[in-house]
């Protein structure tokens, strides 16, 4: 027996025994080490004969790879047992609850007003802002209210001073009369923020809030107002269908003027909105008025165009079936946190308005 | 305006059905706010009389009535009114019969163990009137009526109308016929005017003077004499029943029919109880007169009163006098019909604040040429119910009515409203309005009815167009989907990133009001300018907010109270500075309270602090796009911070502007409010002090490069005075090579054993890497030595050994 052959058995037979780490590796040392019995017969090669030199090196090569991923099968083997019996012991009750988080959200009537935005955004319409204090002309005169006028009484007005001069703006309207004594036709804007009125009960609130619409341009008709309402309407409910009534109605600083009515029924005694034989009135509209074109020095025989107010609060609550109004602005707790929005649900075009 | 299809019908005729007069009025804009069924239910309501009294055993307030309700036996019924007295004719519910007012159904019902049969009502429970104060209390004359129903059979529903003010036509009856004829519900009946022999005089003399803001244009009267006032006919009481007014003497009765019918208001007055003739004149200050109302009126300089040489019978258009008023004995009327401006009887009204049936018709406009319609109107119906002779009509005036006259282009319609209608059914819809037409070249020369006081130019003429021939017919354009301008601008895009950026960071977003508690809002206020609201909702709501945190702090503290501890609210919106428009800011306010972690199987408890809020705000900005390297902190804060334990962040160390306050809110405002909390922070971002960038954020990125070559990180610990802050320290350090100094991070701050007392250590590690190559020992030691230096030499630490 070779001595090869030899050293093969005897360390199969070492091999198949149970060893531990140290002991593979003692093994592995003994067989690879610098003085190694495997490293040796390498060094021998070169004495054999070169007739026998090249079988011998073929033979321990095949001796060399067999003890070596014999070894190293033995060592992984180890390893992996060892793992497992670590992990063993490293389980956790994964059930425990996790630290603790909280979530932000985003008030309903903040959501409304971004959802509106989108969908007038779609239709070119930009965003206008104007001040919560507001002038008396700004507010009513400016708008074909003069001050006798019994539509005034409609609007239970907060003032800042005795003379009535100053007051928090009772509609968003008066956007209007800044946008348009501001720049130059065409006008496509809408304006929404908050709105005062000293009427405080069940269904109103001293503040709420209105998104205004204004397209000035030549050539705009009730047609135009009509489309852009039905396709907002049916956008803000994200419905295919609305059933949509146009009523004539007034306000002095619009003419023809109208009310809208959307219908919808109770099902289930939830509201489904679009169809049913009920109305429920959400907005008021009208072709601008030329006295208040005029009053912002925009030619009422070249320029034309619509103008619209939506409560948005009441828009909110229909869409997302809150019943009370007044808890808009009570801050409890469980209730911003029952219908608010998670931030990162930016109401937008392509995703959807809303989940 | 509370109409019913018969009164409609004593205009229209119409074979159509109530349920279509309810939609086309509604077509037409004249909105049906609602619709009472009285029909079926009303006949329950039953005259009665009270037989006995006794007071309620178990209750002092209640009574126990006997009733005599027209059967063999009489009803006991326990009643609370004071007015409920033995031989009061008045009207009982029988149990079944459903309360007009409440809407409910009569219940025999045991009331504090005395069963009752039913209810005796108040004229506000049978929506007759408002008055709710006692039973109804019906003539002698009713006597016979005992046991029949107290309402006639009516036929038809009250409907109830919302008026748009433009349209003071309408709040008669023949004005709602006039505009369902016109849309083609039915034919307006032309009623002929009951001739009536007009013999005497009006002796009576009635002057207007002719002075300064005059209110009364025009005055008609007419004397009517030997009446006997008495109840009305069962028609008349019927018709005003069936609207809900309650019947009173045939001549008010006479005077509210005429005024429903065709909205001509009308005065009459006990002209014996007239001295000497009617002067309408201004009212001189401090003058007093009593009102139908019973309220005595102190009156200002200038407003338009009727009277006579003893002084005020009455406000003009708004309230008659008790002086004149007619009583059942009255004999001799003096009947008024006169034109009050709207703009007079307005600034009287609101100054007296007083609102009634006439002053509402009034201040929208009477016809001016309804006076002598509505006298003789009324006289007719007078002589024939209260017998009298009528004296010829006196009508002065110191202004003539003007016809308006409007050119109408046909094509102007379809240029607004975007749809065509024929010239003829333009003609036929005008001139059924009550418009005379004259057909010029290329108009219409159109003459406006007198008792149309909105219409003076074409648009109200598209209007009236539009509204008669349907809002359906206008066709529904789809708007295109187009956008040339950017919907938001740069500042309101900043808004909305904060907005979403503050609530991913866990705080819950309120909308609060824009006004606030003075007591609460002088915590927060500052120098600030008070703005107080003149007439506020309630004293708790009575100043513009000057901060945002004293409506948070408010409903913090609501929100603690229902058991919350640890919470984190926020809102955006505006606070003012003055009371003109413009002064006002846009503020992101934040509040947390109590703890930022509670005791759990995995964390520590640890109270909110002001570094949470810090991290909150200096995330967000930079977030927003500002580098939080440049920031500049200071302790410089509103007092209603906690001095020690707040701040301020500029966006940079030009302290332009100041970005944000963050801290505690101070002790003293906690306490004063009466909060619980472990703790209390706050933050405010001030949205207009942000720089926006002219750059956008994809432009301000410059190309991208990092460096490979190794990092090294080294810690220092410098001893400094107390005072010294670590900004100073990042500062100089970050100054020493920032080619080189990649990151500072403080890990440590020490006070105590082995330091000074008003010293500190603060212990900060520092990563260097070079972008050009691997820094070796002698690099290393040189910026280390060049670092050691600048600090201490510009801040005068010590580093530790």
């Amino acid at each position: 027996m070779s001595d090869l052959k030899k050293i093969k058995d005897e360390f199969i037979s070492k091999l198949k025994g149970k060893l531990d780490l140290a002991e593979l590796n003692q093994i592995k040392s003994d067989l690879f080490g610098k003085n190694g019995l495997v490293s040796s017969q390498f060094k021998k090669i070169g004495t054999i004969d070169a007739s026998e030199r090249k079988k011998f090196a073929s033979d321990l090569n095949i001796i060399k790879d067999e003890l070596q991923d014999l070894i190293n099968l033995k060592i992984n083997e180890i390893e992996k047992a060892n793992i497992n019996e670590k992990l063993e012991k490293e389980k956790i009750d994964v059930t425990l609850p996790e630290r603790s988080f909280v979530k932000g959200k985003i008030h309903p009537v903040s959501q409304t007003i971004d959802e509106i935005s989108s969908i007038f955004s779609e239709i070119g319409f930009s965003v206008e802002e104007g001040p919560d204090v507001e002038n008396e002309y700004n507010n009513f005169t400016a708008l074909n209210t003069p001050d006798n006028h019994p539509a005034r009484d409609m609007h239970d007005t907060f003032y800042l001073d005795e003379k009535k001069e100053r007051l928090l703006r009772t509609h968003t309207s008066p956007v209007q009369i800044r946008t348009m004594l501001k720049d130059k036709p065409p006008f496509k804007i809408i304006a929404p923020g908050r709105t005062y009125r000293s009427d405080s009960d069940q269904t109103h609130s001293p503040m709420f809030h209105q998104v205004e619409g204004l397209h000035i341009d030549k050539n705009i008709n009730m047609g135009h107002l009509k489309g852009c309402l039905n396709y907002f309407i049916k956008e803000f409910f994200e419905v295919k269908k609305i059933k949509m009534r146009f009523r004539p109605s007034h306000f002095p600083f619009t003419e023809p003027s109208a009310e809208v009515d959307i219908g919808y029924e109770i099902k289930d005694g939830k509201i489904i909105i679009g169809e049913g034989d009920q109305w429920l009135e959400i907005l008021g509209c009208g072709m601008v008025h030329p006295n208040v074109l005029k009053n912002v020095k925009v030619d009422p025989t070249k320029f034309q165009g619509y103008a619209f107010g939506i409560g948005i609060d009441r828009l909110a609550m229909l869409k997302y079936g809150i019943n009370d109004l007044r808890a808009f602005f009570d801050c409890d707790y469980r209730w911003l946190n029952h219908f608010g929005f998670d931030p990162l649900d930016v109401p937008t075009n392509y995703r959807g308005l809303s989940r | 305006m509370k109409i019913t299809f018969d009164w409609l019908k004593d205009h229209l005729k119409t074979n159509l059905k109530e349920k279509d007069l309810l939609e086309q009025l509604t077509n037409i804009g004249l909105e049906v706010e609602s619709v009472e069924t009285l029909s079926s239910d009303n006949q329950l309501f039953k005259v009665a009389k009270i037989i006995k009294t006794e007071k309620h055993p178990n209750a002092d307030r209640l009574k126990v009535c006997e009733v005599n309700v027209g059967e063999k036996e009489l009803k006991k019924v326990v009643c609370g009114a004071t007015n409920a007295s033995e031989g009061l004719i008045t009207i009982y519910a029988p149990p079944g019969a459903i309360i007009p007012k409440t809407n409910t159904k009569l219940e025999i019902a045991k009331i504090r163990g005395v069963t009752s049969y039913g209810m005796l009502c108040s004229e506000s429970e049978l929506n007759l009137s408002d008055e709710s104060d006692g039973i109804t209390e019906l003539s002698k004359k009713y006597e016979k009526n005992i046991g029949k129903s107290y309402f006639s059979k009516s036929k038809s529903n009250l409907i109830d109308l919302s008026i748009t003010p433009n349209r003071p036509d309408c709040l008669g009856v023949k004005g709602i016929a006039r505009d369902l004829a016109a849309s083609g519900f039915g034919r307006l009946i032309i009623s002929k005017e009951k001739k009536i022999k007009l013999k005497t005089k009006q002796t009576l003399k009635v002057k207007i003077n002719k002075e300064k803001g005059q209110g009364c244009s025009a005055f008609g009267s007419c004397l009517i004499k030997n009446v006997k006032n008495t109840e009305s006919p069962q028609w008349l009481k019927d018709k005003l029943i069936s609207v809900g007014q309650k019947p009173i003497s045939a001549i008010v009765d006479i005077t509210n029919y005429v005024m429903l019918d065709i909205n001509r208001p009308l005065h009459a007055y006990d002209a014996d109880k007239i001295e000497k003739g009617i002067i309408v004149r201004n009212s001189k200050s401090g003058e007093k007169f009593t009102a139908l109302d019973n309220k005595i009126y102190k009156l200002e300089k200038g407003m338009c009163v009727i009277s006579d040489n003893k002084g005020v019978l009455g406000l003009g258009g708004i309230i008659g006098g008790t002086r004149s008023g007619t009583e059942f004995d009255t004999k001799n009327i003096l009947l008024e019909s006169a034109y009050f401006e709207p703009r007079s009887i307005r600034n009287t009204a609101k100054k007296l604040n007083l609102d009634t049936d006439a002053k509402f018709r009034f201040e929208r406009g009477i016809d001016p040429l309804s006076i002598e319609t509505g006298l003789k109107k009324a006289a007719s119906l007078i002589q024939e119910i209260c017998g009298g002779e009528v004296s010829k009509i006196d009508i002065q005036k110191i202004e003539s009515y003007k016809t308006k006259i409007i050119n109408f282009d046909v094509n102007s319609f379809e240029n607004i409203v975007g749809f065509k209608i024929s010239e003829k059914q333009i003609q036929r819809i005008l001139t059924d309005l009550g418009f005379i037409i004259k057909k010029e070249k290329n108009s219409l020369k159109l003459i406006v009815p007198s008792w149309r006081p909105d219409i003076s130019q074409q648009i109200d003429i598209i209007e009236e167009l539009v509204r008669i021939s349907g809002y359906d017919k206008i066709k529904t354009i789809d708007p295109i989907k187009d956008r040339s301008k950017s919907t938001l601008t740069q500042t309101q895009r900043l808004f909305h990133f904060l907005q979403r950026a503050i609530a991913s960071k866990g705080y819950l977003e309120t909308i609060t009001w824009s006004f606030t508690d003075q007591s609460y809002n002088d915590h927060f206020r500052e120098a600030g300018k008070e703005i107080k609201i003149v007439n506020p909702i309630s004293s708790e709501l009575g100043v513009l907010r000057n901060s945002i945190f004293s409506n948070l702090i408010m409903y913090m503290s609501k929100n603690l109270d229902r058991g919350f501890k640890d919470l984190s609210i926020f809102e955006i919106g505006p606070v003012f500075t003055g009371s003109n428009p413009g002064e006002q800011k846009t503020v992101v306010c934040g509040l947390s309270a109590g703890k930022k972690s509670r005791l759990s199987w995995i964390d520590k408890e640890r109270n909110i602090d002001l570094f949470d809020a810090k991290r909150d705000v200096v995330q967000t900005l930079s977030e927003a796009g500002y580098n939080s390297d440049h920031f500049f902190i200071d302790s410089k804060t509103p007092n209603y911070y906690h001095p020690g334990k707040s701040g301020r962040i500029f966006l940079d160390h030009s302290k332009d502007k100041v970005a944000a306050y963050f801290g505690e809110i101070h002790p003293n405002i906690l306490k004063k409010i009466d909060i619980k909390t472990e703790n209390l922070i706050g933050f405010e971002i001030f949205l207009e002090n942000l720089k926006l960038s002219r750059k956008t954020l994809k432009d301000q990125k410059l190309k991208f490069s990092v460096s490979d070559f190794q990092k090294s990180e080294r810690d220092f610990a410098f001893v400094v005075n107390k005072d010294v802050e670590a900004q100073e320290l990042i500062s100089v350090i970050s100054n020493v090579n920032p080619n080189l100094i990649s990151n500072i991070k403080v890990f440590d701050v020490y006070e105590g054993e082995n330091i000074p007392d008003n010293q500190k250590s603060i212990a900060i590690s520092i990563t260097i890497q070079s972008s050009e190559k691997t820094l070796n020992d002698k690099d290393l030691e040189k910026i280390n030595n060049s670092i050691i230096e600048a600090v201490e030499n510009k801040t005068g630490a010590k580093i530790r050994s």
